[in-house]
């Protein structure tokens, strides 16, 4: 089977530094078996969460299938090749995202998709990996920590995909977009002067803000987060069903297919974006930290081996996926159990609908990639 | 591969990342532990009210609608009910593979494909453990094939709704009305908690007018429910409110005589009380199937009646403005004695036609060589075109408009139901300001006999007949006479006060030759008639085509002929019922209109002594 790796024979003075099958295939068995477990809690909750719609079930099921096996594709592309695609597919994707807002399809009101015949795309999907690759492939080529030049136009590369997904209208994505690029920046070195800097504007501005450039509705927003029994049947019915139904689930929660909450229906969108507040109720507190640990488990195994990476475009590009992913978590617990506004989050991996599974999947391919692709000098 | 990298340096920024990937992971970790204790506050702090706040979830509050309160006419008889539809419908969470049992269904029942889309389009909206309606109006042998096969198909039943229902669907189509799905506009008027439940609203007549009286008042059950939804205890009950049943003053009967004497014309027909204003029949012709309406129309009926040439959805009854013609004569009469412009001996020479003085054009008579001598009885007993061209001549356009205003011409008579027009009473100042027209001599005359600008509606010559028939004292008409037990009486119209009570007698004396003398317009009815009729006939002239029909070649003779009128009362010495009839391009008031009024009147008179 040695055809199949050229690349072996080619590089001879280097050598695998394991050559099992797994490493072979490309495959990270800790990161494998950690994401198997949670689809499959996943699929689980989905079923109570479904009231037991078995065609959602598969649905979701086919989608999961996808993404592993996108997964698996991405980690076979190695990341040397990754960097040299990364300022072209962060192009591409602006210019998607600009063919988005022009002519794309109007869902809701948000225009997102970008129908090409035959699919309809998320253009946002692609610069939730495009816009780290590309911050990453600017400062791997820098002399670290950058200067602050280079902060400046690492910058502009994050706030264009940023503002563009911002217009849609998709808060939660662009929030997600902006984290992974300044996470890089973070890893980067950015100097501690600028970060305390840049977090002392943004402090003094909010109130500026507040009183002169938010809407009424926009304010609304922010106050029905802040107390939502103020507004029980309109924005902040969402955040009360999901609070009472985490809060009815106790320690040890109502068992599985038994919360009512989401059986009888008072959860709005129990199988999407508050699937977590059905798990809570049903596995309680326990099972509420089981499935949070699991994530930060996730998270562990991504920056270790992000720190283990030996390159720097890999390491940051490792660093900031595995940061993005808890911040995924982050975003959607924090909402749903009311500390964080509501901005449309699924909850990675668990949550139902597609597209965001996948992209999360090729991020979890990229780690295998760069953990599996490394060689050493042989001595 | 960097191949041109400064060793040292990489060290150095393996070192920067090394450090600042442990801040991140601390950073991490602040934020898994605020989760953490967040759910700790939630789960354990807060769990016992996020406990009983769940409880209260599952107490659920349900609507129970109220049943509509029913139409009878004044001898008791059903005019609109509640009847169950039965309806299969299946409960999805009770079904292990709906296609199949769809697919099996099919195989007793016809299932059309827009029902199962329908009935899939529900199912996505609504929870698993309600019950969904797969096909409506099952008949009975339906539902007796299901019914034997029941045992077959858990999760399906058929279930009794309440559905309107007329039995006399085209009599009462217009008078009565129907009730539809209540609409967006409808939903924006109605108060929303009272019409939680409800699927149907009034849409025309009394169904419309008496809306809040027959809806009732909506019921509330408070159930506690299972974890799956089910109701196990009624916890709190509020009975709905029974809408009133209404007794109208329509009979059916009567109402059938005049609908079915119309025979294959269009046409109206209003019959009131004189002694108490009581609406006895009000017919527009054609009808319509209400039934279509109450269980909700499809587009293809709906729009067959609304594009009918016949125009079955029109209510002529309430809206149609037809040209008084000829019966105005008699209340004209009224109006010459009154003013003292003429008198009852006086005579007019009729040679077939008038002139205005000092014009050529001459206003012809319906009769060519004319009526010779006429006086006031002769001019209405044979309907004297040329006496009435001068009567008006000299009366003029203001005071004949006076005049003819107190007996409810041009103004809506106040029948108890939405929708009445107001008819059309021409006066100089009407076309001053409709018109911006001055008033010119020839229209008249031309109104002297009921043509030109004025328009009346059958109800308001039925009623100006009951104020004649009573020498000045009529009713308002009234549909409705008891809400439930609650008897409810007419209002009296403004009276009419005549400078000389015999006026009265002179007019009356001549619509009672209009029937019963040797050269009356309507005297074909006088034949083997137990009682005296008093009547006037009349002719309008069609305009055209302008009610809007559309261009038919092979109707428009029959589109163009005139409308038959006739107006009549009876007994004349003791009046009982008030008639107007217009039967549209009948062409002839005295052989078409007349003998229907008589029919209604037997059958009236006879049954009442």
């Amino acid at each position: 089977m040695s055809w199949l790796f050229p690349s072996k024979q080619h590089l001879s003075h280097y050598h695998h530094r394991k050559s099992g099958l797994l490493q072979r295939l490309h495959i990270d068995l800790t990161l494998l078996a950690l994401l198997v477990i949670l689809s499959a809690i996943g699929i689980t909750i989905l079923m109570s969460a479904g009231h037991g719609d078995m065609s959602l079930l598969q649905r979701q099921a086919t989608r999961l299938g996808v993404a592993f096996i996108a997964m698996l594709v991405m980690a076979q592309v190695p990341p040397h090749i990754l960097k040299m695609f990364a300022p072209w597919l962060f192009l591409l994707g602006v210019l998607l995202l600009l063919g988005v807002l022009f002519m794309g399809d109007m869902g809701k009101g948000a225009q997102r998709w970008l129908n090409l015949g035959f699919f309809r795309f998320q253009p946002s999907e692609l610069l939730k990996l495009a816009t780290p690759m590309m911050v990453a492939w600017y400062l791997a080529e820098r002399r670290l920590p950058p200067s602050f030049k280079h902060i400046s136009v690492a910058t502009i590369f994050i706030a264009i995909p940023t503002i563009l997904i911002a217009k849609q209208p998709d808060l939660g994505t662009a929030i997600l977009i902006a984290c992974s690029g300044i996470a890089v920046l973070f890893l980067a070195g950015i100097s501690w002067r600028i970060i305390f800097a840049v977090a002392a504007a943004c402090a003094s501005l909010a109130p500026l803000l507040w009183a002169f450039f938010m809407k009424a509705y926009q304010k609304q927003r922010v106050l029905t987060f802040l107390n939502p029994e103020e507004d029980p049947l309109g924005a902040g019915y969402h955040i009360i069903q999901s609070k009472i139904a985490i809060g009815s689930g106790g320690i040890n929660g109502k068992g599985w297919m038994h919360g009512s909450q989401a059986r009888l229906e008072f959860l709005p969108e129990s199988s999407t974006d508050f699937i977590f507040a059905v798990f809570a109720e049903e596995f309680g507190l326990i099972g509420a930290i089981a499935l949070l640990s699991i994530y930060l488990l996730i998270f562990i195994r991504s920056i270790y081996i992000a720190a283990q990476a030996q390159d720097t475009f890999s390491r940051l590009l490792a660093g900031s996926l595995s940061f993005t992913f808890f911040i995924y978590l982050f975003v959607n617990v924090g909402m749903v159990t009311g500390i964080l506004p509501v901005v449309g989050v699924p909850l990675p991996l668990v949550s139902y609908g597609g597209t965001s599974m996948v992209t999360l999947l090729i991020g979890f391919g990229i780690l295998m990639s760069i953990h599996t692709h490394r060689k050493l000098l042989s001595s | 591969m960097k191949t041109r990298f400064d060793l040292k340096n990489s060290q150095q920024e393996n070192q920067l990342f090394l450090s600042r990937s442990i801040i991140l992971i601390i950073f991490v970790s602040l934020l898994f532990f605020s989760l953490i204790t967040r759910l700790t506050y939630l789960q354990i702090q807060t769990h016992e009210e996020y406990s009983d706040l769940a409880q209260n979830n599952r107490v659920k509050l349900s609507v129970i609608s109220p049943v509509r309160g029913l139409i009878f006419d004044s001898k008791g008889r059903v005019l609109a009910e509640n009847n169950p539809s039965y309806s299969l419908e299946l409960i999805p969470e009770q079904v292990k593979d709906i296609p199949k049992t769809i697919k099996r269904l099919q195989q007793l029942l016809s299932i059309s494909e827009k029902e199962i889309m329908l009935f899939e389009r529900q199912r996505k909206r609504q929870k698993r453990f309600t019950s969904i309606a797969l096909r409506n109006r099952l008949n009975e042998s339906e539902v007796a094939i299901f019914s034997a096969n029941r045992h077959l198909f858990p999760g399906v039943d058929i279930q009794a709704r309440p559905l309107r229902y007329y039995p006399y669907p085209e009599l009462t189509s217009h008078v009565v009305g129907y009730v539809g799905a209540i609409n967006e506009k409808e939903l924006k008027t109605i108060d929303p908690i009272n019409y939680r439940g409800s699927r149907f609203i009034g849409k025309t007549g009394v169904e419309k007018t008496y809306e809040t009286e027959l809806h009732g008042h909506v019921g509330y059950q408070q159930t506690e429910n299972t974890a799956q939804g089910r109701s196990i205890k009624v916890l709190t009950h509020t009975a709905p409110l029974s809408g009133h049943n209404l007794t109208l003053n329509i009979d059916i009967e009567l109402q059938k005589i005049a609908y079915d004497a119309l025979g294959n014309f269009n046409g109206t027909i209003a019959a009131i009380d004189t002694r108490t204003g009581a609406v006895r029949a009000l017919v527009s012709k054609p009808g319509f199937n209400a039934n279509l309406f109450a269980r909700g129309i499809d587009q293809t009926s709906y729009s067959a009646l609304q594009n009918s040439t016949r125009r079955p959805l029109f209510n002529r009854a309430l809206r149609g403005q037809y040209p008084p013609g000829s019966t105005m004569k008699p209340f004209l009469g009224l109006a010459g004695l009154n003013y003292s412009t003429i008198s009852a001996k006086q005579t007019v020479f009729c040679p077939g036609y008038y002139q205005l003085p000092k014009q050529s054009h001459k206003y012809r008579d319906w009769k060519k060589t004319g009526h010779g001598h006429t006086n006031l009885h002769k001019a209405i007993v044979q309907s004297c075109d040329v006496y009435y061209y001068k009567l008006a001549h000299e009366l003029k356009i203001d005071r004949m408009h006076d005049f003819l205003s107190l007996f409810g011409f041009g103004q809506k008579t106040g029948i108890d139901i939405n929708g009445e027009k107001h008819g059309l009473l021409p006066s100089r100042a009407w076309k001053k300001r409709y018109r911006n027209q001055v008033w010119y001599p020839g229209e008249t005359l031309i109104s002297g006999i009921g043509q030109g600008f004025n328009l009346s509606t059958p109800l308001q010559l039925a009623h100006a007949t009951a104020l004649l028939a009573n020498k000045g004292t009529a009713f308002k008409p009234l549909l409705v006479s008891k809400v439930d037990q609650q008897q409810r009486t007419s209002e009296a119209s403004t009276p009419v006060k005549l400078n000389k009570p015999e006026y009265w007698d002179i007019v009356i004396n001549a619509m009672q030759d209009v029937v019963s003398g040797a050269r009356g317009t309507a005297r074909r009815i006088n034949k083997g008639a137990a009682f005296k009729i008093a009547g006037k006939t009349g002719t309008a002239q069609v305009f055209g085509i302008k009610q809007g029909e559309k261009y038919d070649e092979e109707n428009t003779v029959e589109h163009l002929k005139d409308h038959a009128l006739f107006i009549a009362f009876a007994p004349v010495k003791k009046p009982q019922l008030a008639i107007a009839v217009i039967v549209e391009n009948g062409s002839h008031g005295g052989s078409v209109a007349a003998p229907i009024a008589r029919a209604i009147f037997d059958q009236y008179i006879q049954v009442q002594p």
